[in-house]
C-alpha cells in the first residue's frame, strides 16, 4: 500500500487534468481546484489506503447479463429537428472549427 | 520495395470490420452506407443527453461468428468507455471492450502456411465522419469540418493480430485472407473501398535476433496497395533513422497515398490517457456455452478449409509452406475467394475434370455477377466436350460466355454456333495439306524443335476457321513425324 | 412553526394525488379546475420560492383538457388523471427546454421524451413545469443552479435541500400534487426530509433512466416526491416497470405499492424486525434529528415490529467511495457537452480550432461545482490513479453491499436519519465542498448498493423545521418500505 504522500496532488497534475477534461480554467480556478481536490482526496484516503485484498470490484449494482435488442430498424429522427439543435450547421451537417488531429 | 539487408520488419495489424447488421450497435437506426448526411441518427447515436445504449443481439452473433472463424476463445466480456474528445464521436467517449474482450487468443493461417496469432477481436462502435473544408481540404490546415453521424454507432469488430507478420506481402495476404473469412462468416462485407473494412498497421524494425523495436501505428490505409506501400515506406524510414543514429518515436502516423509517405498525426507531448472504465449503461455480455456451440455449428466452411477441399479434388497441395506459390494454387485461391468452389465441386461431381474446372472457373467465371446462376451440370458438360476434343479451348470459352449470358444447353449452343468439332478424317486431310505446304518446318519438327508445333497449330486454326482442336492437331503431327 | 416566513402548503390544505385522481376519474372535479387551483398558487408564490425553471402553461392546459375529454367520453383517463406533477429539469421533454440548471444547455430542446414523461402522460398526469436543481444534480442545497437557488417553502431563508430542491419545493408549496426527482446520493430523500415530504429512491433499475440526463449512471434513479406515502406509492407504480430503452431496467418491484401502504395503515408491521444503523445514527447527526429517529422507532414498535441496533461497518466508507465513483462517471457522462451538436458554443477570441472551442464552451457553460467534480473524476480515472481511487472505491462498494446483505439476514428493514440536520441557511455550507458533501452521509450507501430507500416525515426539529427519517431495505423491497413508512406517517 502506497503512502498518502505518494499520491500528493500537484498544481501541474491539475493543469494536466484540466486539459484531459477539456476545461479552459483560469489560474485562479487551477489554484482553487488544486486545494479542493487535495482536500477531497485527503478525505478519500480512508478508501484509497484500505486493504481490499481479495475483494472483487462492483461496477454495477445489478446482477444482470445479456440484455439485448432485436436487429430491427426503428425510425430515425427528423434531420431538420436534429440540426435545429446545432450551434452551427451547413449542408445538413454539423459544422465545427478545424480539427487538429486527435488529441 | 526492397528492405535493406540486415534488418527485419515486424508488423501487427488492426483490422476494423463493420458488421453486416440491419441496425447500429446500440440503437435502431439503419446501418447503411451512402445515405444522405444525418438521416440515420437518433438520440442514442447522436449522444444526446439522457439517451442510453441497448446492445444489438445480431451484432453479438456476428462477432461470435468472426471469433469462432478465427479460432478464438469466446468469453464473458464487458463494455468500457474509452474517453477522449473528438467531434465525430458524439459522446466524447467510445464504447468498446477493453480488458475483457468477447474474442481472444485465436489465429489465422495464411495461404502460404504461416500462422498469425490473433490477440483479440472485440466489439466497439464506429464514429461519425468529418469532411474538411477550406485550406488544403485535409485535416491539417483546414478552415473547419462538417460532421455526419450516420456512421456513428455502426457495429465494429476490431481484430488485433500479434506482431507476427514479417513482410508487406504477408501483411497483404493476411488482410486478403481476413476479408475472405469475414465475408464467409456473413458477419461483414469486407469492402475496403467503402471503408467497411479498415486496416491500421503497427510497424517496427529490428536487427535479426534483437528485441522488438519501437513501433509506429500507420493509419489511412484504404487499399491493399496502400498497405504494402506504406509498410515498405515506413520500415525504410525507421531503418534510415536508426542507421543515422536517431531514435524512432512511438506515434501514430498518417499515410498519404498521393505523396507516398507517412507523417506524424499528433504531437508527442499530447500523451493519450483514455481513462477506460466499465460502461455503466450496459450490462456484461456472457454467452452461454450452448450459444457458443450453436454459432460454431452454424458456421459455413472457411476459405482455408474450402481451398483444402479443392486441392484434394484436384490433387494439388493448397498450402505450400514455401513462399513461391504454384500458379495452380492461385487458381484455387481465386475460385474460393470468388465463392465459385461449390460450383466447381458440383461440376466435378457431374463428371468434369477437377483441374480443368478450377482453371476455367478462375479464368472465365470471376468477375461475372451471373456466375452464381450457372448450372453446374451445364458447366461440366462444356468441360467434358472440351476434354473429348469436341470443342476447342476457344470454343469452350465462348460457350461458357453464352451460358453466363443466357443459360441453356451447351450442346445446343455449340451446334448453333457451328462448333461441330472437325471429323478426324477432315482434320487429317488438313494436317497433310499443311505438311505438304511447309516441308522445311515439318523437317524441323521431326528434328525435335518444339516451337514449330505452335506454328502448325496456328496454321490449322486459321485454315479451319477456329474449328480445329489444337491438341488433336498436335497429336496428329507428332504421330506423322514419328515422335509418338 | 419557528420559520420566519413560510409559504408552505401541507397535505391537509391541498388535495393528495390519490384524492385528485379519484375525484377526476369519478367526474367529481375537472382536471382543468385542479390545474387552475395549482396555477393560482404558482402565480402567488413562485416568485418567492423559485421552484421552476419553466412553468408549462399551454401544454398543461391542453393535457388537463384531454383528461377531461377522456373522462367525459367514458374512457379510462389513467391512474393519475388530472394530477398536477412537476418534473426535475434533468428529464427530457420533447420540444421543451431541458436545462439541468446549466448554461451549457442554453437553447436546447430535446427531440424526445424521457420514458417517465411518456408514462406520466399516459397515466393522465398533467405536467405543470420543469423544476430547478443543483446544476447537473451536483449538490445538496440547489444553490448550485445557474438560475439561482430555490427557497424552502417552510422557511424562505433556508435551502430546500438538493439536488432535487425545485421538485421538493414545488410540492411543499402546493404548486404540484407530486413531483419527480433524481437521486444519485440522496438528491430525492434529503430535500424530501428538509421540505417535509415523502421521497423515494427506488431499487436501481426499477424506473427507466432513458431521458434522464445522467450524473452518475450506476447510481442515478428517478423517484417521486409526495405529501403522503400513498401518493408516492401511486406515482411510483406509474413510472416503474421494464423499459426496453434502458439496459439496466428491471421488472416493476411490486405490482401494488398502494395496497402495501393501506396494509401498513390498517395492520401495522407485526413481526417485522427493524434495525437502527449504528454507524449512521451517532456522530455528526444533530440530537434533534436523532430524537425523531427514536420516535419513528417507537411508532414501528407500537405497530408490532421489534427494533434493535445493527452495525453496517463499511457504510462509514460510503461518502469517500461515492465522491470517487460519482465524479468519475460524471466526468465521462458530461464529456458530450462540447459545443458541437447542441447547447452552448463559445469560440475563444483568436482561435479557430475545435479543441479550443470545446474547452472554452465547457469552461463558460459549467458552474464551479460541476467543474470541480469533472476535475475530481477525471483525476480518479487517470493513468496511475485508477487503482488507488476508482478501483478501490469499486471494491468498497462490494464491501458495503456485503455488509447490507449480512444485516438483512437479521433485519427486514433498516432505519436511519435522512439528513444530519434540518434545512440550513443559504451560504452556510458553501465555503468548503466537504461540508456540503457530508449532508449525504446517510443516503449515499443505498445508492452504492442499489437498494431502495424512502424518506418519510417524522415531526420537526428544535427549530420547528421538518425532519425525515429513512427506511432502507434489500433490492425490490419497496412494498415493505412503504408499509413501514405508512406506520411512521400515521403517527404524524
Ligand atoms: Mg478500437
Ligand atoms: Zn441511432
Amino acid at each position: 500500500m502506497s503512502e498518502p504522500a505518494a499520491r500528493g496532488l500537484t498544481r501541474d497534475d491539475v493543469v494536466h487534468v484540466a486539459k484531459l477534461a477539456r476545461l479552459a480554467l483560469t489560474d485562479a480556478e487551477i489554484d482553487r481546484y488544486t486545494a479542493d481536490l487535495a482536500g477531497i482526496l485527503g478525505h478519500a484516503e480512508d478508501v484509497a489506503s484500505l486493504d481490499t485484498e481479495g475483494v472483487e470490484p462492483t461496477a454495477h449494482p445489478l446482477p444482470l447479463v445479456n440484455v439485448f435488442r432485436a436487429d430491427v430498424v426503428r425510425p430515425s429522427l427528423d434531420r431538420e429537428e436534429v440540426l435545429a439543435c446545432a450551434p452551427s450547421s451547413d449542408q445538413h451537417q454539423f459544422r465545427v472549427p478545424s480539427i487538429l488531429g486527435i488529441a | 520495395m526492397v528492405i535493406k539487408a540486415g534488418w527485419e520488419i515486424v508488423i501487427g495489424l488492426e483490422v476494423h470490420a463493420e458488421l453486416a447488421t440491419a441496425t447500429k450497435l446500440f440503437c435502431g437506426c439503419a446501418n447503411a452506407f451512402g445515405s444522405e448526411p444525418n438521416t440515420n441518427v437518433c438520440p442514442v447515436c447522436l449522444g444526446l443527453p439522457g439517451s442510453l445504449p441497448v446492445l444489438n443481439e445480431q451484432a453479438v452473433e456476428y462477432a461470435m461468428r468472426i471469433g469462432t472463424a478465427l479460432h478464438c476463445e469466446i468469453r464473458r466480456s464487458v463494455f468500457s468507455r474509452k474517453n477522449y474528445f473528438y467531434p465525430d464521436m458524439p459522446k466524447d467517449y467510445q464504447v468498446t471492450q477493453y480488458d475483457l474482450p468477447i474474442n481472444s487468443d485465436g489465429y489465422l493461417d495464411l495461404p502460404n502456411g504461416k500462422r498469425i496469432s490473433i490477440v483479440r477481436a472485440h466489439m466497439e462502435e464506429d464514429t461519425g465522419k468529418s469532411t474538411h473544408f477550406g485550406g488544403t481540404g485535409r485535416i491539417q490546415g483546414s478552415d473547419g469540418s462538417l460532421v455526419d453521424y450516420n456512421r456513428s454507432g455502426v457495429p465494429l469488430v476490431e481484430i488485433v493480430s500479434g506482431p507476427d507478420l514479417t513482410s508487406a506481402d504477408d501483411a497483404k495476404a493476411y488482410v486478403a485472407e481476413m476479408r475472405s473469412i469475414l465475408v464467409a462468416t456473413g458477419g461483414s462485407d469486407g469492402k475496403m473501398e467503402e471503408g467497411s473494412m479498415r486496416v491500421d498497421a503497427n510497424v517496427s524494425v529490428r536487427r535479426p535476433g534483437q528485441p522488438l523495436g519501437t513501433r509506429c501505428e500507420i493509419k489511412n490505409l484504404n487499399s491493399l496497395r496502400s498497405l504494402v506501400r506504406a509498410i515498405d515506406y515506413e520500415a525504410n524510414r525507421q531503418i534510415d533513422m536508426l542507421e543515422a543514429g536517431e531514435r524512432v518515436t512511438q506515434e501514430t502516423r498518417h499515410w498519404s497515398e498521393d505523396d507516398g509517405r507517412t507523417s506524424s498525426m499528433r504531437s508527442k507531448e499530447e500523451a493519450m490517457d483514455y481513462r477506460y472504465f466499465p460502461e455503466p449503461d450496459l450490462v456484461p455480455l456472457d454467452p452461454s456455452p450452448e450459444w457458443v456451440a450453436r454459432v460454431a455449428a452454424g458456421l459455413p466452411a472457411m476459405p482455408h478449409d474450402r481451398r483444402r477441399l479443392l486441392a484434394t479434388a484436384t490433387g494439388w497441395s493448397a498450402d505450400r509452406s514455401d513462399s513461391g506459390m504454384a500458379p495452380d494454387n492461385d487458381a484455387v485461391l481465386t475460385v474460393v475467394e470468388q465463392d465459385l468452389d461449390a460450383l466447381v465441386l458440383a461440376a466435378v461431381a457431374a463428371g468434369a475434370d477437377a483441374r480443368r474446372a478450377v482453371n476455367r472457373a478462375a479464368n472465365e467465371l470471376t468477375g461475372s455477377s451471373r456466375a452464381a446462376l450457372l448450372d453446374p451440370g451445364a458447366f461440366a458438360t462444356v468441360l467434358r466436350l472440351e476434354d473429348d476434343g469436341r470443342l476447342t479451348a476457344t470454343q469452350a470459352k465462348a460457350v461458357i460466355g453464352e451460358l453466363l449470358e443466357h443459360g441453356g444447353d451447351p450442346v445446343a449452343i455449340a451446334a448453333a454456333k457451328g462448333y461441330e468439332a472437325l471429323d478426324t478424317s477432315v482434320l487429317e486431310g488438313l494436317v497433310d495439306e499443311l505438311i505438304a505446304a511447309h516441308p522445311a518446318e515439318f523437317e524441323r519438327l521431326r528434328g525435335g524443335d518444339p516451337k514449330v508445333g505452335g506454328f502448325f497449330v496456328g496454321a490449322a486454326m486459321k485454315r479451319s476457321g477456329g474449328k480445329a482442336d489444337g491438341k488433336a492437331v498436335t497429336a496428329l503431327l507428332r504421330s506423322k513425324a514419328g515422335l509418338s | 412553526m419557528g420559520a420566519s416566513h413560510a409559504v408552505h402548503v401541507g397535505p391537509g390544505s391541498s388535495e393528495t394525488a390519490v384524492s385528485i385522481a379519484d375525484d377526476v376519474r369519478a367526474g367529481r372535479r375537472s382536471a382543468q379546475a385542479v390545474l387552475a387551483l395549482h396555477r393560482t398558487r404558482i402565480d402567488t408564490a413562485e416568485a418567492e420560492v423559485h421552484a421552476f425553471n419553466l412553468v408549462l402553461t399551454d401544454q398543461a392546459a391542453e393535457a388537463a383538457a384531454r383528461v377531461d375529454e377522456t373522462v367525459a367520453s367514458g374512457r379510462d383517463p389513467g391512474p393519475l388523471a388530472g394530477v398536477p406533477i412537476a418534473l426535475k429539469d434533468n428529464m427530457c421533454t420533447r420540444g421543451l427546454a431541458t436545462t439541468c440548471s446549466s448554461r451549457i444547455l442554453e437553447g436546447w430542446r430535446p427531440p424526445y421524451d424521457a420514458t417517465v414523461v411518456s408514462r406520466l402522460a399516459a397515466a393522465g398526469a398533467v405536467i405543470v413545469g420543469k423544476t430547478n436543481l443543483d446544476e447537473f444534480a451536483m449538490g445538496s442545497s440547489t444553490e448550485n443552479s445557474a438560475f439561482g437557488p430555490t427557497r424552502n417553502p417552510h422557511d424562505l431563508e433556508r435551502v430546500p435541500g438538493g439536488s432535487s430542491g425545485g421538485s421538493a419545493a414545488a410540492v411543499a408549496a402546493g404548486f404540484a400534487a407530486a413531483s419527480l426527482g433524481s437521486d444519485t446520493g440522496g438528491s430525492i430523500r434529503q430535500p424530501a426530509s428538509l421540505c417535509g415530504l415523502v421521497g423515494v429512491k427506488p431499487t436501481y433499475g426499477a424506473v427507466s433512466r432513458y431521458g434522464l440526463i445522467a450524473f452518475a449512471s450506476s447510481l442515478d434513479q428517478i423517484g417521486p416526491f409526495a405529501h403522503t406515502v400513498e401518493d408516492a406509492a401511486l406515482v411510483l407504480e406509474v413510472i416503474a416497470g421494464h423499459d426496453p430503452m434502458d439496459s439496466t431496467s428491471i421488472e416493476s418491484p411490486a405490482p401494488s405499492l398502494v395496497s402495501a401502504v393501506q396494509q401498513g395503515h390498517a395492520d401495522g408491521v407485526h413481526g417485522l424486525r427493524i434495525g437502527i444503523v449504528t454507524e449512521l445514527s451517532g456522530e455528526g447527526i444533530s440530537a434533534d434529528v436523532l430524537a425523531r429517529v427514536e420516535v419513528a422507532a417507537n411508532r414501528l414498535r407500537d405497530a408490532g415490529a421489534t427494533v434493535d441496533h445493527v452495525s453496517v461497518p463499511s457504510t462509514v466508507l460510503g461518502l469517500s467511495a461515492y465522491y470517487l465513483i460519482a465524479p468519475a462517471e460524471a466526468s465521462s457522462n458530461l464529456a458530450r457537452f462540447d459545443g458541437v451538436r447542441f447547447g452552448l458554443r463559445m469560440v475563444p477570441e483568436g482561435s479557430a480550432n475545435v479543441q479550443d472551442m470545446m474547452a472554452a464552451t465547457r469552461a463558460a457553460g459549467f458552474g464551479a461545482e460541476v467543474k470541480r467534480r469533472i476535475m475530481l473524476g477525471t483525476y480518479a480515472l487517470s493513468a496511475g490513479y485508477y487503482d488507488a481511487y476508482y478501483g478501490q472505491a469499486q471494491k468498497v462498494r462490494t464491501l458495503i453491499i456485503n455488509d447490507f446483505q449480512r444485516a438483512y439476514q437479521s433485519f427486514d428493514v433498516l432505519l436511519t436519519p435522512t439528513s444530519p440536520t434540518t434545512a440550513f441557511a443559504f451560504g452556510a455550507k458553501t465555503a468548503d465542498p466537504m461540508t456540503m458533501y457530508i449532508n449525504d452521509v446517510c443516503t449515499i450507501p443505498s445508492n452504492l448498493s442499489g437498494d431502495p430507500a424512502i424518506s418519510v416525515p417524522c415531526g420537526v426539529g428544535d427549530d420547528g423545521l421538518p425532519v425525515g427519517v429513512q427506511l432502507l431495505g434489500p433490492a425490490l423491497s419497496e412494498a415493505l418500505l412503504f408499509r413501514c413508512a405508512a406506520v411512521i406517517e400515521k403517527g404524524n
